[in-house]
């Protein structure tokens, strides 16, 4: 690149350039950015468009918002918090609860917004509104002091404000205006602004709680995840990291990972996208909407002395022609299932009052049904629920007595509040009371969200799982509905706990997860299975792996085998794809460094060493399998051109730089060319969830 | 219809809690925005960033809008102090600079002159000292000083110094590259 020829510098010239460089607007992050401000916009006025009501948008939970308007109560300090508290003392009480939800009978029909908005001391039409208005623009330099106050949430304007004018005798100005509508009871009137509150569908830290410092940046509401404040950032916390970066190969060859076998992040995706939302951005982890579908990879021979067997295929990127990717494989053995040991079940069943929605515990009992048609009569399966308190709503039952299991099943009813801890204790205790020698046990949790109750500190709880695992007992974790589904804690609790976290939102799921690969699920054939790719910088000038980033492992803990990594299930496969920059592409985003050794001593014709540890199952010492990377490009096979499609749809949702104009378009149609046998319809299923995200993101 | 009114009279309606208004007003302005965000940050990633957060601000920052000056110089005003905010914080969480080291990433592909010579002023422009730069990108947006100076808050004669301050910084950096 040379510099401009001029003698003198002209502003043209950079004006142009800089004109030439601004790139558009990303139209689907423009529609999020304006639907992110219509949002805070419509919460800032207390109302909400009624059309875009879901019937279980991910933020209906009560407790979040009362959590949310009691930290807005302590970080304003305001004199007029006591009285909020008297009105939110109401809500707190089951019946106080009652009253939020929809009711209709109480607040029904499309003439709640207004109900809900006279009260509020910032509704427009109201004169007070704009008296208020024009005392913030006086007291604040307009722009000029960086962010004023935005509120985040009403439960920030409602709670000090709202509450009391409803609720003080002498607000007389109040109790007029609410005169001409339908008087709504008066301890509810001033609540359902901090409810009715209307998350950004784009992200979990968008809804930040202001910061008690009130530093001008606690005003911003960004996704940074360096932003989000202390407590929660909403109510659906999901565990994700920065997407993985582009390494280069010379400074850091070796790459680590940990096996992962859960499905939640595609059924979470799924859940959203068919309730009209993208899903929030965390919420997406590409490996996991990789390994959500079935691959064909060849099974490892009878006589193998591994569990599994890896495939390797190196294949060009379907966004990128200048790179590759290279596909690993792995195919766990099916052991004839005619064979498998007795399972202990012990299913740990989360009765608190949210679970009383049709899409949890009433959908997790007829899961638990389907489920039932497949074990075996010398199976044992326990029921353990866990609401207020923890209780043995089924004591060790042989699998057989169908009818005395389904009859705990229907008995099952939600009330309480949630604790998690002496459940998970109880559970844990029945199951080692049922445990015998060549038994497999399993605690199964099922819940709609977090254990708030006992143990606050969700590191106490996965300790703890750390410990009952290492005694034997493992631990799978269902989540069930949107609201509260705490995605964090379920991820840490399956991975400390040797097991899988799935999310189940259809009898369909249910289907696939309890029942076609039950035998996976619950029977592990290799423990601590990690993969360690040496690329060869030689033929690699970089690389790059997709997703696991939740599971990255530090270079030395491959060889630690005290340091736990994912579990491969019974005729499970796992899939993990690098997209690497061949020496010499014009793909190469960094420059060749030019002190350093210009070549490097590598093996010609191999682009890198894939290492595999596992430790078979009960085993403490892990086992070891090394074959090189060949360097020969093939045309992607169907299993690998699915896998690459599903890895861009992904990354697309997650909103990657690296697919340059690749979209939607294209993952439909790869993903579409590549559907296979496809008996379960797992693959149409995504491309018409891909063709959902496509619209919504137009 | 929306689209006939200024933008004072959809910003008063906007205060006043008009939903129609507000987006009208917004979707108006959204490509400005988000093209002084790149200039301010020097990437996507950051521009994106940046503009979420003045998107998720702006309706409460609209209750101080007063209507003195015109529309587009409060937005604007308000999405330089944003970028100030966020590069303070960056600072604070000493993260590595991102956004216009970022640019040799952002090169286009293709070697022709023009691409090099963008490419030339763009990396040079990220080598400005803030201030200047902030500056660079209103009156490249073709703000006048004066409205420049009021986005800033400074004087049309600071602003005035300030490019004239850049321009001489550019032509150092061109005189030795070429040298």
């Amino acid at each position: 690149m040379s510099p401009p020829g001029d003698d003198d510098f002209d502003l043209d010239a950079l004006k142009d350039a800089v004109a030439d460089a601004t790139p558009r607007p990303d139209p689907a992050v423009r529609a999020a950015h304006l639907r992110l401000a219509q949002e805070n916009f419509d919460r800032l006025q207390g109302s909400r468009d009624p059309s875009r009501l879901t019937a279980e948008a991910p933020n209906a939970g009560a407790w979040p918002g009362v959590r949310r308007m009691l930290n807005a109560i302590t970080t304003r300090g305001r004199l007029t918090a006591t009285t909020a508290l008297v009105a939110c003392g109401l809500l707190l009480t089951p019946a106080g609860q009652d009253l939020w939800r929809p009711a209709p009978g109480v607040l029904g029909g499309p003439q709640t917004p207004e109900l809900v908005l006279q009260p509020d001391p910032a509704a427009p039409p109201a004169p007070e509104a704009q008296t208020q208005t024009q005392t913030h623009a006086e007291a604040d330099d307009a722009a000029d002091a960086p962010v004023v106050a935005m509120e985040p949430s009403p439960a920030d304007e409602a709670a000090p404000e709202a509450a009391p004018r409803g609720r003080m005798p002498e607000a007389e100005a109040a109790e007029e205006s609410l005169a001409d509508v339908a008087p709504p009871p008066p301890a509810v009137a001033p609540a359902p602004q901090v409810m009715q509150r209307v998350a950004p569908p784009g992200g979990a830290a968008m809804t930040t709680a202001p910061q008690a410092d009130g530093d001008a940046v606690a005003g911003l509401v960004a996704p940074a995840p360096e932003m989000a404040p202390p407590p929660r950032p909403d109510t659906e916390p999901f565990a994700n990291e920065a997407p993985n970066p582009v390494k280069i190969t010379v400074e850091e060859p070796v790459s680590t990972f940990s096996i992962d076998v859960d499905t939640a992040s595609w059924a979470i995706v799924r859940n959203s996208l068919t309730r009209g939302q993208l899903p929030p951005r965390d919420a997406v982890r590409v490996e996991e909407m990789v390994n959500y579908f079935p691959y064909d990879y060849p099974a490892p021979d009878a006589d193998a002395d591994t569990p599994f067997r890896p495939t390797v295929t190196v294949f060009e990127t379907p966004w990128n022609t200048d790179t590759q990717l290279v596909r690993i494989g792995l195919q766990g053995e099916m052991p004839a299932v005619a064979e498998r040991p007795p399972l202990n079940l012990v299913f740990l069943i989360d009765t608190s009052g949210s679970m009383e929605d049709p899409s949890k515990l009433p959908l997790l009992k007829q899961s638990f049904r389907l489920m039932l048609d497949n074990l075996r009569p010398e199976d044992e399966v326990a029921i353990v629920t866990y609401a207020g308190s923890a209780g043995l709503a089924l004591p060790a039952t042989p699998a057989g007595e169908r009818s005395t299991i389904l009859a705990a099943l229907d008995r099952l009813a939600a009330g309480g509040s949630t604790n998690g801890q002496g459940g998970l204790e109880q559970a844990y205790r029945v199951a080692e009371e049922m445990a015998a020698e060549g038994e497999v046990s399993r605690v199964i949790l099922a819940t709609d969200g977090d254990f708030n109750v006992g143990v606050s500190e969700p590191g106490g709880l996965t300790e703890y799982v750390e410990r009952q695992r290492d005694s034997g007992t493992y631990l799978s974790v269902l989540g069930f509905g949107r609201g509260n589904l705490d995605d964090a804690v379920m991820q840490a609790l399956a991975q400390n706990g040797n097991g899988t976290a799935a999310y189940i939102d259809t009898l369909n799921e249910a289907q696939k997860v309890l029942v076609d690969q039950l035998t996976g699920a619950l029977f592990p054939i290799a423990g601590d299975v990690k993969v360690q790719v040496e690329w060869n910088p030689a033929e690699v000038a970089e690389y790059r792996l997709i997703g696991y980033e939740t599971r990255a492992l530090r270079r030395e803990d491959f060889n630690n085998d005290a340091v736990d990594a994912g579990e491969l299930g019974a005729g499970h496969s796992v899939t993990a794809l690098y997209e690497v920059t061949p020496v010499g592409s014009p793909a190469r985003l960094s420059d060749p460094l030019r002190y350093q050794p210009e070549q490097v001593a590598g093996a010609e014709g191999e682009l890198g060493f894939l290492r595999l540890r596992w430790k078979a199952p009960g085993e403490d010492v892990s086992r070891l399998m090394e074959t090189p990377i060949g360097e020969a490009v093939t045309a992607p096979d169907t299993e690998a051109a699915f896998a690459a499609a599903i890895a861009g749809f992904g990354q697309l949702l997650r909103g990657s730089d690296y697919l340059g104009d690749w979209g939607y378009d294209e993952a439909i149609a790869l993903a579409n060319a590549n559907r296979g046998e496809d008996p379960f319809g797992y693959r149409t299923e995504a491309v018409q969830l891909m063709r959902l995200a496509q619209s919504l993101t137009r | 219809m929306l689209m006939d009114t200024t933008d004072e009279s959809l910003a008063r309606a906007a205060a006043g809690g008009d939903r129609a208004a507000f987006a009208a007003l917004l979707e108006r302005h959204y490509d400005r925005l988000f093209r002084l965000a790149f200039r301010l940050t020097g990437s996507r990633a950051e521009a994106e960033d940046l503009t979420q957060d003045v998107c998720a601000a702006l309706p409460a920052k609209l209750a101080s809008f007063r209507g003195a000056a015109k529309v587009t110089t409060w937005l604007w005003r308000v999405m330089v102090n944003a970028a100030h905010d966020r590069r303070r914080r960056r600072t604070v969480h000493a993260k590595a600079a991102e956004g216009w080291g970022d640019w040799e990433l952002n090169r286009r592909a293709g070697n022709d002159e023009a691409a090099a010579r963008t490419d030339w002023l763009m990396a040079a422009l990220g080598r400005l000292p803030d201030d200047l730069r902030d500056t660079l990108a209103l009156i490249l947006d073709d703000l006048t000083h004066a409205e420049a100076g009021e986005v800033l808050g400074i004087s049309e004669g600071t602003v005035s110094w300030r490019v004239s301050e850049a321009k001489k910084r550019l032509k150092r950096m061109k005189e030795e590259e070429q040298a």
